[in-house]
């Protein structure tokens, strides 16, 4: 079987260090199974979030040779051995231990963020009638695992720690906003919010957040454009606000 | 409880890289340093153009990036000759007054912001690469809070097809009177510049917006559906048609150019 280098960042809040770790692996393993050999045989106290093992569950996020994946979905074979591979933990939040990362301040943003609110069901059973092609550009919004590496790779999160700040949501939460927004049964107005405390200025469309989705969600195109434009509509566009006030163009 | 900013700058795996720092260990560098290239290139190359003020035009052909021709001695221009109240100390570069509108609209546009901001700016460099940028604005707040006109050169933008397609109709027509119909490679040309330009500002995410996108029901507006899936389908191709568009109009001016100073000979088709 072939070998690998992996250099692993170990330590906690206070600190650490890369630390090297030679090791056997053999064809069609992943990463994160090449983690869980090196815990398993060499560093048994190694730290490592995962569960699925299906690029599903969004749990195994890292940084490998520098770039935002889940360690699932990232094989071997795709990898240079013959220098070490490097493996990190996200550098967008703060570090528990090792490759864990404490992502809840997502969590928080989350809550901030006006829930869905649908109009008055469109029949007496309670139920809405919507058509495919009206809910398909949400759907693609659902298909967000929540892994984070968006959020990871914005340098506005990543560089300049705004999502911590409360002044950025990040690329995870802006598709979740497009998502309720651009439902067709919601009615909640979120682009006050949006400009103003979400900081939807801040995105520079540098589309990192949709290079690294491993959803393949276009994130930068489909759900930040999109919505800097309905921002753009509302406060930055006076024909179509002239337009809006006399009724046309609804 | 969220981490504190204090807490994650004092950690040394979460705080910032220096500049242009990263462990990506891929050719990172060389897609911002093409765009950089590419985008200068074309900068230096249309600058030298618009200050020749000469050479742009052969026949019934005309450079775009002196269209539409607003004065000047030559049967295109739209208004004839340079008027008397034209202050004498001020040059005239007729390129100059008409370039501020489509290089407004590829300065103010998505794809070329993204791409210069890397570029240019280094903000960031390249993704997960280090950035010089301790104080950050973006487009917050002044001055790139203006890149929000975009949706306004788009109606110039979409103005400009239209000058342009009269041009290429003009440049259909030969001979000293311009009476003589034909098609040239130059007729090719400027043609092949108004489809790669209507691929790319068809292709606007404002337009997109403007369109349809603004909509969350379009089922009940088929005409928009429709309009939207179209401007969606040139939009997934948004990058493509930006460079190929800026390389043509470059390329249609070179052509002239060189049709005009007798370097080139056009060939007829026709």
């Amino acid at each position: 079987m072939p070998n690998a280098t992996f250099r692993i960042w170990r330590g906690d809040s206070e600190g650490g260090e890369f630390k090297d770790y030679r090791t056997e692996y053999s064809e069609g393993m992943v990463v994160l199974d090449v983690v869980h050999k090196i815990q398993a045989e060499q560093a048994n106290d190694l730290a490592v979030r995962w569960n699925c093992k299906a690029g599903k569950c969004g749990s195994c996020s890292a940084e490998v040779n520098g770039q935002p994946q889940l360690m699932c979905m990232t094989r071997m074979n795709t990898l240079p051995v013959e220098r070490p591979v490097t493996v990190e933990p996200m550098q967008a939040f703060p570090v528990e231990r090792d490759l864990v990362t404490d992502v809840s301040v997502n969590y928080e943003i989350k809550k901030r963020i006006k829930p869905f609110t649908p109009r008055p069901p469109d029949r007496e059973d309670g139920t809405w009638t919507m058509h495919q092609s009206d809910v398909e550009r949400s759907q693609e919004f659902r298909k967000c695992i929540e892994c984070f590496l968006c959020q990871d790779v914005c340098h506005v999160d990543r560089d300049h720690h705004y999502h911590l700040d409360g002044k950025f949501i990040g690329p995870r939460f802006f598709v979740h906003a497009a998502y309720l927004d651009m439902h067709p049964a919601d009615e909640a107005d979120r682009l006050e919010e949006l400009k103003d405390r979400d900081g939807i200025g801040y995105c520079n469309i540098t589309k990192c957040c949709t290079v690294v989705c491993p959803e393949h969600i276009t994130i930068t195109d489909n759900a930040i454009i999109p919505l800097k434009e309905r921002v753009a509509d509302r406060y930055y566009d006076p024909l179509t606000r002239v337009l809006r006030v006399i009724g046309v163009g609804r | 409880m969220a981490r504190t900013l204090a807490t994650v700058s004092a950690h040394p795996a979460v705080s910032r890289r220096p500049f242009l720092q990263t462990a990506r260990i891929d050719r990172w560098w060389s897609k911002p340093l093409a765009v950089f290239l590419g985008l200068s290139a074309f900068i230096v190359y249309s600058t030298w153009a618009a200050l020749q003020n000469a050479h742009f035009e052969f026949g019934g052909y005309l450079s775009p990036m002196y269209s539409p021709l607003i004065f000047g001695d030559s049967h295109h221009a739209v208004l004839g000759s340079l008027p008397g109240w034209w202050p004498g100390w001020l040059p005239f570069y007729p390129a100059f007054l008409i370039l501020w509108a489509p290089g407004g609209f590829r300065f103010t546009c998505y794809y070329y912001r993204g791409a210069y901001y890397k570029s240019h700016w280094a903000s960031p460099a390249s993704c997960g690469v280090g950035k010089a940028q301790k104080r950050y604005r973006g487009e917050h707040s002044f001055p790139l809070i203006f890149q929000n006109v975009h949706r306004w050169f788009l109606y110039f933008a979409l103005a400009f097809l239209v000058i342009l397609s009269i041009d290429v109709y003009r440049g259909m027509w030969f001979g000293p009177s311009h009476d003589e119909f034909g098609i040239g490679v130059g007729t090719l040309v400027l043609a092949v510049n108004v489809v790669l330009l209507s691929g790319y500002t068809f292709g606007c995410h404002s337009l997109r917006h403007l369109i349809g996108g603004k909509f969350n029901v379009l089922s009940k507006r088929p005409g928009r559906l429709k309009a939207w899936q179209g401007v969606t389908w040139c939009n997934t191709r948004h990058q493509l048609f930006a460079w190929l568009s800026l390389f043509w109009v470059g390329f249609t001016d070179f052509y002239v150019r060189m049709c005009a100073m007798e370097v080139w000979t056009d060939l007829r088709i026709i």
